[in-house]
């Protein structure tokens, strides 16, 4: 293995001349390429790591970026793990990623990653090369559109044709990328334009005439609010990402505690109120706890905070929460009254709608008195009680996937970071790990993206050095990005992956068992038959440490050892069932009142019998 | 459905016209029309969008056309308050025989002829959808050989201008 001491950038040495000299505190510009006009500017807006890959059209960048103290460069064995990366570091502090890849292939491979931090509001900067301007639009060699290919993908995208405004583009990128609702925003800087002799000044004038983001919203409807809670019989809290984004997780359990109203949290939102809070019924949604789905089902208010009513939480929209009011909040107007008809809309940064609402209560429950919601309680209680979540061990006497996840949080902890890819494991990782703080859960929720959790555990890492980071991993998702684990090695990011190896693509097969007539087309990934790959092989392989379990008595002493490297990357290859399932389930395109605890058990209709 | 006019100003920035028209096809909503032009203001163009909604998907595409970086300010424009035209170029067969009809047609929409030839007149009129489509239809019979008609545009009526209020 590579030692520790090659793994940071060199000390500046540049020759006399290559360098532009630092700006003087006066912001007056000085003389310089494109190229180190741009990195001067990622340094000026803060930028401490950028995950990316040099080729053809980037490397005049890349050029100062050798020279550059404040900005640490990640070098990366594939750009769809630069974004995936950068979102993980986003996620996991609440600044904004950076990934930078060359013209062509280089730009097209962080479109996932791109299409990925836009359905999930992750702020994202992604500075592309491409080709000399002379040769735009004449299919030169590693040409691509990529504004035109990412153009539905970001929340903007600049195409930089003159030197003097990269100061600019790049502050108004980091601007558009971190305010409002954020998302990503791609930077494409043609060749040329990076060669040019320029100046940098610092800061720039920034003109946005057309982006004005609502912070504060509007006092009468937040009062409008207040007064629905203050006479909800059935109301319910129902909270998405936007409220761990607009950092008001505190403000979320002032707000429940005040009015003891049950809360929800979506796959973004967990963590954002602890799991062992007494007023938290759970995830809702197609793999949600029943408490959480009926609550909402039953409900005749629900309070919708920083959340779009996406399809995987309402089932089929015309059965969802059919006797519920709703107020909406959001910072994105556009999400209100996408999918539900909001009674009640709120433009505004949840941080502050939050704290107005716990103002505004106040008023209206001294106005109209507080609703009592004990027999709301009891009902929630009773559902809670009937239909934990809980799991059956496999009965050909194999692993249980839930117990590996369930003890990897219980001895990990809430200080760590988990992330996931998507299936399966990424469902009970969200079940079965106990979150107690915001940006402690990271995860592909919109775009549903295999093989974020290994990219976006090493961005979490090199964010947060000092944590935990553990990728809970499926071994299709880990086939598809694992070769980030060298990355991890030689740059010093130790993570820890756990591969919840069931030899297959486990929900297809869920799906195949349940809806397929049990026809396992194609799921079969042979990791189990064959041990291809073999993954503590494959580890080792790539720089860290390999590790096996395949017994239940084993996986804790397991998880000990592998929590005790903390010089390179650890795969734990986790053999487990292949029979397990996710329950409760709400079958795609049908009710929310559908909901199966397990197969056959549908706790709403019964409860109506 | 019904229609509804709406006046969408842009930052005059290449790629403008291909973020607004990609949003529409992306997001289901159909364009009916579409003009592009200058302002008064160089800096800011115009776009003048017909579309085909209810009411609920409308307020869709106006928030979901807010949120392009670009797009500056967006007003729907009422039949009843806005002046709103569509221009018309057409070839219509126009020989010895019937070329007096054509003219007295001409008149009657206040058109006017901008090409002549032995065989054909080519017509330009402008006027709302409705005025041109009762033209078009006044020239059928005489056989239209080839026509060309511009996407709407449409201005308030009144005083007050919508650019005013959109440079800062």
């Amino acid at each position: 293995m590579t030692s520790a001491n090659t793994r940071q950038n060199p000390a500046p040495e540049a020759s006399p001349g290559q360098r532009p000299k630092p700006a003087p505190p006066n912001g007056a510009p000085v003389r310089a390429t494109g190229a180190q006009s741009l990195v001067r500017s990622l340094e000026a807006v803060g930028c401490e790591v950028v995950f990316g890959i040099p080729g053809g059209t980037i490397l005049p960048t890349y050029d100062p970026l050798l020279d550059s103290t404040k900005v640490r460069h990640v070098l990366v064995r594939h750009e769809q793990a630069a974004g995936h990366a950068a979102t993980g570091y986003a996620q996991a502090t609440g600044k904004t990623g950076v990934c930078m890849a060359t013209s062509g292939p280089g730009a097209t491979n962080l479109v996932t990653a791109l299409a990925d931090a836009h359905m999930d509001s992750v702020p994202l900067v992604a500075i592309t090369g491409q080709q000399s301007t002379g040769q735009i639009g004449t299919d030169a060699f590693q040409e691509a559109d990529i504004c035109g290919i990412t153009l539905p993908v970001t929340k903007h995208n600049f195409l930089v044709t003159d030197p003097d405004e990269i100061p600019r583009t790049i502050a108004e990128a980091f601007y558009i990328a971190s305010s409002g609702r954020p998302g990503p925003v791609v930077v494409d800087v043609p060749k040329d334009v990076q060669q040019l002799a320029t100046s940098f000044a610092w800061p720039p004038e920034q003109r946005l005439p057309g982006y004005r983001p609502v912070g504060k919203p509007h006092g009468k409807q937040v009062r409008e609010a207040a007064r629905l809670m203050a006479s909800a019989q059935r109301p319910v809290l129902y909270v998405g990402g936007g409220v761990v984004k607009a950092d008001a997780a505190e403000e979320l359990t002032k707000l429940a505690e005040r009015t003891g109203i049950p809360v929800v949290t979506t796959l973004m939102a967990r963590g954002v109120f602890p799991d062992t809070h007494p007023l938290h019924l759970g995830m809702p949604g197609m793999h949600g706890t029943v408490s959480a789905v009926a609550a909402m089902q039953r409900s005749d208010l629900l309070l919708a905070l920083g959340t779009r009513f996406d399809d995987r939480v309402t089932g089929r929209l015309s059965d969802f929460a059919p006797e519920a009011k709703v107020v909406h909040a959001d910072i994105d107007p556009a999400e209100i009254s996408k999918n539900r008809v909001a009674d009640v809309p709120i433009v505004g940064d949840c941080k502050e709608v939050i704290s107005e609402l716990i103002d505004a209560v106040d008023t209206a429950e001294a106005e109209h008195g507080a609703p009592d919601l004990a027999q709301w309680w009891s009902q929630l209680g009773d559902w809670r009680d009937r239909f934990p979540l809980g799991y059956d061990w496999p009965e050909d006497g194999t692993l249980s996937p839930e117990y590996v996840i369930e003890r990897i949080g219980a001895l990990a902890g809430p200080e760590a970071v988990y992330t996931a890819g998507v299936g399966q494991h990424q469902m009970w990782a969200a079940q079965f790990i106990g979150y107690q703080r915001p940006r402690s859960w990271l995860n592909s929720g919109g775009l549903g993206t295999m093989g974020y959790a290994v990219p976006a555990a090493m961005g979490a890492k090199a964010g947060s050095p000092g944590r935990q980071v553990w990728a809970i991993d499926g071994d299709g998702c880990f086939q598809m990005t694992n070769q980030e684990l060298a990355t991890c090695a030689i740059e010093q990011l130790p993570i820890k992956v756990a591969v919840i190896n069931n030899g297959n693509l486990g929900m297809v097969r869920q799906w195949q068992n349940l809806f397929y007539a049990e026809r396992y087309s194609h799921s079969d990934l042979g990791t189990h038959n064959h041990r291809i790959p073999d993954f503590a092989m494959l580890a080792e392989a790539l720089g860290g440490v390999g590790m096996r379990c395949e017994a239940a008595s084993d996986v804790d002493s397991v998880i000990e050892r592998a929590m005790a490297v903390d010089d390179r990357p650890v795969v734990i290859d986790f053999v487990v069932g292949k029979d397990a399932q996710v329950w409760p389930m709400v079958a795609s395109g049908t009710g929310n009142d559908e909901i199966m605890a397990a197969r056959g058990i549908r706790p709403l209709f019964d409860d109506e019998g | 459905m019904s229609r509804h006019t709406l006046s969408v100003l842009v930052e005059n920035v290449p790629g403008v016209l291909s973020r607004v028209s990609g949003l529409f096809s992306r997001r289901s909503f159909n364009i009916e029309s579409l003009a592009v032009g200058p302002t008064e203001h160089p800096e800011i163009s115009r776009m003048t969008i017909v579309v085909s909604v209810e009411e609920q998907p409308l307020e869709q595409v106006t928030k979901q056309l807010n949120k392009l970086i670009n797009v500056i300010k967006i007003v729907e424009l009422e039949p009843e308050s806005s002046v709103q035209r569509e221009l018309l170029l057409v070839k219509v067969r126009a020989d010895a025989s019937v070329r007096s009809q054509v003219l007295e047609t001409v008149q009657l929409f206040r058109a006017k002829v901008v090409d002549a030839s032995p065989e054909a007149l080519t017509i330009e009129a402008t006027g709302d959808t409705d005025k041109l489509d009762a033209l078009l239809r006044m020239l059928e019979p005489y056989g239209v050989r080839e026509m060309v008609q511009s996407g709407m545009v449409a201005i308030g009526r009144g005083a007050r201008s919508i650019t005013a209020t959109a440079v800062r």
